[in-house]
């Protein structure tokens, strides 16, 4: 599938880059003790520490470097042993130190890789070029008061990943599956919660435009996107004005950008002229980050099994298909749950029943896996019954919304309504037998040649059984009888 | 490193400080100075010498995951020159 997008002087390669930052899962902040939970009132989780009073500092909280070096193993890439922290220093009204506490020469965390796998089943390779440890900022709400700015620091200090990309992406739909998966794989690991709109995961993206073939054009960057429709837009929009612009005769500045959510578009930030000088250089305040090839041993050996290698194993031991194994792997829980439903069962119908029945019944109730009606277990027993042949398929369907509904198991619902499927081949003939002294009609004309009326027999016994009779039982005991 | 006035200019901006023009130059001079000096070290042979990070020896001390400061905001918004509803407040600085 060709990437180019097509303008009025000839074709066009785009060449995007990602910043993702991703707020690191822990209980206190990077530096400081206070807490990262979301929600708490207006400067309630935050210590002299992250207020920057003076005299205060800072000291690195362990789980936040596992949680980075955790990332950087998921994501294939090389942990650096040795890494140093910065100060990027700049000026804003919610970053009281004046400075972002930030690892620019020496990242922890070292080149890797994340395959995406796009609508078309072609997959790509993106390249990982680092992770970094980072303070996040304060936050500022513009809209309290006609003149003034109101700043919370609550976030202030709170561990970021910052999570580079190479310039490998080449459309808006590679950028969202890129987002998506990267997201999948950090809550896989546990190590950022991924929740866009609570600004856990947001991105800076780089886009710019060249001649399919030529050097990289000039990119311009758009800043803070937190959720995949956003990025996808930001990237259309800046594809086709930097084209517009380069055809015009007129060139691109390298320039950070804002996108407008309600607009869609993109513009350029106010203070170009404050073009960023950050001035870093190592923080005083803190040593080197020296890690032991044990610790990093220690965290390798908790990964979980990801995504990816779970998919695997779906397609060539199950014998899932691709997508439903991509379905099934898209979130963790969604993979646990099949995992225990499933287990010692039929792998395959138990998945057709998760992504046909119990997704859509979740989706039409608003509801998600994890406040689902029917447990990992009760799905699996109820697969055990129709396997088993105490139920057909369609009667399940019926079991299916009952213990939706209900949350009853399916063992219950089918005693209590006598749903039982039929195999009792007396009680079958019987039906069969009645069918035919009330259709003699029809009888005569099977039996003179009219082979199609096999099929109105066949229904008719099942109606008569309330869809209850066992269907190969009714054709075979049908074929007989009519004979 | 040569530092004229433009870079005297610049730096100040940077660092958000208020020197005067007419000061511009004696600045430039004196920081000139400074550097000059600073690079003397240049002049010592490290070729072969470790880059040190800490003449103490001590490494990076790990902190645990434990939630042990915070909840004190009035604390924290003992020095605010202005303050509503828990909010330091400042003047409008918005892109």
């Amino acid at each position: 599938m060709s990437n180019l997008v097509s303008g009025q002087t000839g074709d066009w390669e785009v060449v995007i880059g990602m910043e993702v930052h991703a707020q690191v899962t822990s209980q206190a902040k990077l530096f400081s003790g206070s807490s990262t939970t979301f929600g708490a009132g207006p400067n309630e989780n935050v210590s002299l520490v992250d207020a920057a009073m003076p005299g205060m500092l800072p000291v690195i909280n362990e789980a936040c470097v596992r949680q980075a070096v955790k990332t950087g193993l998921g994501l294939k890439a090389d942990i650096n042993l040795y890494s140093v922290f910065d100060r990027k220093n700049y000026f804003y009204a919610d970053l009281p130190q004046g400075y972002q506490i930030s690892q620019f020469k020496h990242p922890i965390v070292g080149e890797g890789v994340l395959t995406i796998e796009l609508a078309d089943g072609s997959a790509h390779d993106i390249g990982i070029e680092r992770i970094h440890l980072e303070q996040d900022a304060g936050k500022s709400l513009h809209d309290q008061h006609p003149s003034k700015s109101y700043i919370d620091l609550n976030r202030s200090g709170v561990a970021l990943m910052e999570i580079v990309s190479r310039p490998d992406l080449r459309s808006a739909e590679q950028a969202g599956a890129y987002i998506k998966k990267l997201r999948s794989i950090l809550r896989y690991l546990g190590t950022c919660d991924g929740n866009m709109e609570e600004g856990s995961l947001r991105a800076d993206v780089n886009v710019s435009v060249r001649r399919p073939g030529d050097e990289l054009g000039t990119r311009t960057e758009t800043k803070n996107l937190n959720s995949v429709r956003f990025i996808m837009q930001a990237i259309d929009y800046e594809v086709e004005r930097q084209i517009e612009v380069i055809e015009a005769g007129g060139t691109i500045d390298q320039e950070t950008r804002l996108f407008d959510t309600s607009t869609g578009a993109t513009r350029q930030m106010r203070s170009k002229e404050d073009a960023h000088d950050y001035r870093y250089f190592p923080d005083p305040d803190l040593l080197p980050l020296q890690l032991t090839a044990a610790f990093v041993d220690e965290i390798k050996a908790e990964l979980p099994e990801l995504p990816d290698d779970i998919k695997t194993r779906m397609v060539s031991e199950y014998g899932l298909s691709s997508y439903d194994a991509s379905v099934l792997t898209e979130e963790r829980e969604t993979a646990s749950f099949y995992e225990e439903a499933s287990k010692g069962r039929d792998r395959k119908l138990v998945a057709n029943w998760m992504t046909s029945e119990l997704f859509g019944a979740l989706n039409k109730a608003g509801k998600t896996l994890a406040n689902s009606p029917v447990s990992p277990d009760a799905l699996g027993a109820l697969v055990d019954l129709i396997s088993d042949g105490t139920i057909s398929g369609r009667i399940a369907k019926d079991v299916f919304a009952e213990m939706f509904e209900t949350g009853s198991p399916a063992a219950d619902i089918i005693e209590e309504k006598g749903l039982k499927q039929v195999s009792d081949s007396r009680a079958i003939e019987g039906l069969i037998e009645q069918v035919m002294a009330e259709n003699q009609d029809k009888v005569d004309e099977y039996r003179s040649g009219k082979d199609k009326l096999f099929g109105f027999f066949v229904g008719q016994t099942m109606k008569l059984s309330g869809g209850q009779a066992n269907p190969a039982m009714v054709n075979q005991l049908l074929k007989e009888k009519l004979k | 490193m040569s530092v004229d006035k433009d870079t005297v200019k610049k730096i100040a901006r940077l660092a958000r400080l208020d020197v005067p023009e007419e000061r511009q130059e004696q600045i430039a001079g004196e920081l000139r100075a400074i550097l000059s000096w600073i690079e003397e070290l240049g002049e010592v042979d490290t070729a072969n010498v470790e880059p040190l990070a800490s003449v103490t020896g001590h490494s990076l001390p790990l902190r645990a995951d434990k939630v042990t400061d915070g909840n004190k905001v009035d604390d924290i918004l003992a020095n605010a020159p202005e303050q509503a509803s828990g909010f330091f407040v400042v003047p409008k600085v918005v892109e």
